[in-house]
């Protein structure tokens, strides 16, 4: 695997859309002809060498590309945009829609990642080390297809709307969840180690959440079903479960209605 | 103005007859004309299609249901956004793009004309400052009439005369091109919980039958003399079965005979048929019923049809038929509007992916196909993809290319999950014709043109139209090796004209043109009555003044280009 290596040495003004910096975009591309990709700073295009050092050259396909940021990119949006394999590396924090549409490879975040970080992920691997945003793995604005696959954790806290609309894969957050958790969800997994305040599985139709700590206030659309005792990521507990929301619409499967999964653990 | 002389390409002209054969095409001022001078600029179209500009005879592409889906789908302009570049301002969309975008788009593949098919004549201020804001293409729009309270409560007592008065001054205020109906009675009867299902279901208050409504539309409109028919989209759209409603629509126009001096010959135009051509029973036995349908079509001359093609693709439906879209929404869960348009119509959004992995989107697919494929006139059924409902209209080269080619349409027939579902409930798998240059010609440019009574200006290369000219990289002498270079070929003219000022070169667009509205001004007799019933239902019912009414003037339609029509002496 061959490495690139973007510093920031000239931060912008306002703030920078950097869709290009993805194992794809980068693929088969030597250090000169990445310096050449298109970014926007507004209504401004400009070349990434503008902005960034690069040094190293990428892999012959994005299998075979590292890219590791390193500098000030806290007004860098889109790292990892539509990365479908490779590796990516933020050193910092970066702003919105880290890892947004990505279907595969591993992006991590040794920072914070602000808000749509995982927006519509498909597959791969998503590393917050510090806190994510808000609408983490949820749908673009509008559309009805969040996060469908892949795994995103989050080592800090998580902002409010995570998961919303979301179809499948899997998120995991270490600490605290914000309110608007997995709003109109239609499939997934939900871990929250740490507490979740309110509208937790709001217009939820199927999936599963998880809760480890408290829950503020529970959604009245939800009902006891019992208690059960699980292994959730390794953590082996009782747990009280929940199904809902009643308020919305569910699939029959073999004559069953499919409800939508809430565990809190007791 | 500039000389123009389009020289040695293959002309399609249906209005003189032309078919293929190498003709010079002279421009001047405007118009097509015999001759120009030496100083003419040359455009060479040697091994090029030469065809008129094209005319769209429906389409969504302006006012506030195609806004509401602008607003409510940011996801639709989601990697699809275009910004400015020499003559074109910033655009976005697929299948509802704005409104720069979609005049682009339209030159691009050689349209001059479009026509947006609902017009809720409350908000016709909205849908002529978009109309305004549409680049290069001249458009019309039709004003709905099929659930007007006025027309009801006419009709109900078989006034004739009061209900083509009222039309005349509603077509006038709203500066409208044509009486449109859209499920008639059912979205008023929605608005009481209820719809209107088969021609023969009583509106509730108001106590009249669908059929009742079409037929005293039908002679109003000729009462009137009004350059386009009656265009209507039926009773029953879109559900299993909706055949029967539709041959029941279509038998209420014989004994009708056009009136006016346009040159138009049907009194009734069927929109989207392919949405009016369902049989079975539920979405499991859904089948094709495009025989039945055409065979009646093609029997009886005073009927045009557009084939509203589906495309398979993510897009979204909108139309006055407010309880066809409250049934959808309820079919594939996605979010759903609603407009009330007070005394006059409804509306409703829905956004819909038609899948080739679903075998009634496949099969929506090959009836869009069998119905110009059966019809035997091409000069009475037209090519849409009702935009953007059965897809975007960007998809039309697309539509081309699965009409002109057969291997084309195996290939995707090939490609369907439910491949032998769509043979078994279709016949698109047997019919072999291929659509040619001159009849593709005749659905796109000649047949629209003379359904909208726009036969002398344009959809023709005669000397005297207007100068709406498109070139195609398309040599007809040569055989198509792929299929898909026709649809690449009808994507990006190689040169366009609309009233004599090239708009596009080498599928760019170098100007914007002069772009008109189209508009009827028709006269009637001085009708106190109906004027009376106006000013009340004004004070007593609509939410704005008569005064705040009218899209008048220069800041509305600062381009307009007037139809007048004399209805005095009837």
């Amino acid at each position: 695997m061959e490495t690139v290596i973007i510093t920031m040495k000239n931060p912008p003004a306002l703030y920078l859309e950097a869709d290009n910096v993805s194992p794809d975009a980068f693929a088969g591309k030597t250090a000169a002809q990445i310096a050449e990709l298109h970014v926007h700073e507004g209504n401004v295009t400009s070349t990434f060498g503008k902005y960034f050092d690069v040094s190293g050259h990428a892999g012959a396909t994005a299998a075979d590309t590292k890219i590791i940021v390193k500098g000030d990119v806290k007004k860098v949006k889109y790292l990892g945009f539509k990365m479908s394999a490779g590796e990516l590396v933020v050193e910092g924090s970066t702003d919105q829609y880290a890892g947004a549409w990505m279907t595969g490879g591993k992006m991590l975040v040794k920072g914070n990642a602000d808000a749509f970080a995982g927006t519509a992920m498909k597959g791969g691997e998503l590393t917050i080390e510090g806190n994510a945003g808000n609408y983490l793995g949820a749908a673009y604005r509008g559309d009805w297809r969040g996060m469908s696959g892949g795994r995103i954790l989050v080592k800090g806290n998580a902002g409010s709307d995570i998961g919303m609309y979301m179809l499948g894969g899997e998120m995991i957050i270490n600490g605290n969840a914000d309110v608007h958790v997995c709003t109109h969800a239609e499939g997934g997994k939900v871990i929250i180690k740490g507490n979740a305040k309110s509208k937790v599985g709001g217009q939820m139709v199927d999936g599963t959440i998880y809760v480890f700590g408290s829950i503020d206030t529970m959604m009245p659309g939800f009902k006891p079903a019992g208690e059960i005792e699980l292994e959730v990521d390794g953590v082996k507990a009782k747990f009280a479960h929940y199904i809902g929301d009643m308020g919305e619409r569910h699939k029959k499967k073999k004559g069953q209605i499919v409800y939508a999964n809430l565990y809190k653990k007791i | 103005m500039s000389e123009y002389i389009i020289k040695n390409g293959h002309v399609f002209d249906p209005v003189q007859g032309i078919k293929g054969d190498k003709k010079d095409i002279a421009i001047k001022d405007g118009k097509i004309v015999d001759k120009v001078g030496s100083g003419a600029k040359v455009i060479d179209a040697t091994g090029k299609t030469v065809m008129a500009g094209a005319v769209e005879i429906h389409a969504h592409i302006a006012g506030p249901k195609v806004n509401m889906g602008r607003i409510y789908r940011p996801e639709d302009k989601l990697f699809t956004c275009t910004p400015t570049k020499g003559m074109e301002r910033m655009g976005g969309g697929n299948s509802i793009p704005t409104t720069f975008k979609t005049g682009y788009e339209y030159a691009k593949m050689g349209y001059t004309t479009a026509m947006e098919a609902a017009m809720p004549p409350l908000f016709s201020r909205h849908v002529h400052e978009e109309i305004r804001d549409t680049p290069i293409i001249d458009e019309g729009a039709f004003p709905v009439f099929g659930n007007n309270w006025f027309v009801m409560e006419y009709l109900k007592n078989k006034e004739i005369e009061n209900t083509a008065a009222y039309i005349a001054w509603l077509i006038r205020v709203t500066k409208g091109y044509a009486v449109k109906v859209v499920n008639p009675g059912g979205t008023e009867a929605w608005a009481w919980g209820l719809n209107c299902l088969s021609v023969n279901d009583p509106v509730p208050y108001f106590d009249i039958t669908p059929a009742e409504i079409i037929t005293g539309l039908i002679e109003a409109n000729e009462y009137l003399g009004l350059p386009h028919s009656l265009h209507i989209h039926p009773n029953n759209l879109g559900n299993p079965g909706c055949y029967e409603t539709t041959l029941d629509t279509l038998k209420l126009a014989e004994g009708f005979k056009a009136k006016n001096k346009f040159g138009r010959e049907q009194v009734m135009h069927l929109t989207h048929s392919q949405f009016h051509s369902y049989g079975g029973t539920n979405w499991g036995d859904f089948e094709s019923k495009a025989k039945e349908v055409t065979d009646y079509v093609n029997s009886h001359k005073n009927i045009t049809i557009d084939t509203g093609n589906v495309t398979l693709d993510e897009t979204t439906t909108m139309t006055a038929d407010g309880p066809f879209e409250h049934h959808l929404t309820g079919l594939n869960n996605l979010k759903w509007a609603n407009i009330d348009v007070e005394l006059e119509t409804g509306s409703g959004v829905v956004p819909y992916i038609y899948s080739p992995n679903i075998s009634v989107c496949a099969i929506q697919w090959a009836i869009g196909l069998e119905i110009p494929l059966m019809m035997k006139d091409p000069m009475r059924c037209y090519i849409t993809t009702d935009h953007p409902n059965a897809g975007p209209f960007t998809r039309y080269p697309r539509v081309i290319k699965w009409l002109m080619s057969a291997k084309a349409r195996e290939a995707q027939v090939n490609a369907f999950k439910h491949k032998d579902k769509v043979l078994s409930q279709t016949s698109i798998g047997s019919l072999d014709r291929e659509i040619s240059l001159y009849e593709l010609a005749q659905m796109t440019r000649a047949g629209p043109a003379k359904s909208l009574g726009l036969a002398s200006m344009c959809g023709g290369l005669k000397p005297g139209m207007d100068a709406d000219v498109a070139v195609y990289n398309f040599n007809p002498d040569k055989p198509v090796a792929n299929p898909d270079d026709i649809e690449l070929a009808f994507s990006r003219c190689a040169h366009v004209f609309k009233s004599g000022v090239e708009v596009v070169t080498n599928g760019e667009i170098v100007s914007n043109g002069h772009k008109r509205t189209l508009w009827v001004n028709v006269k009637v007799k001085d009708n106190p009555q109906v004027m009376r019933d106006i000013n009340e239902k004004f004070l007593k019912y609509y939410s704005m003044t008569q005064a705040n009414y009218e899209a008048l003037g220069h800041h509305f339609v600062p381009n307009p280009y007037t139809l007048e029509v004399d209805a005095t002496q009837v």
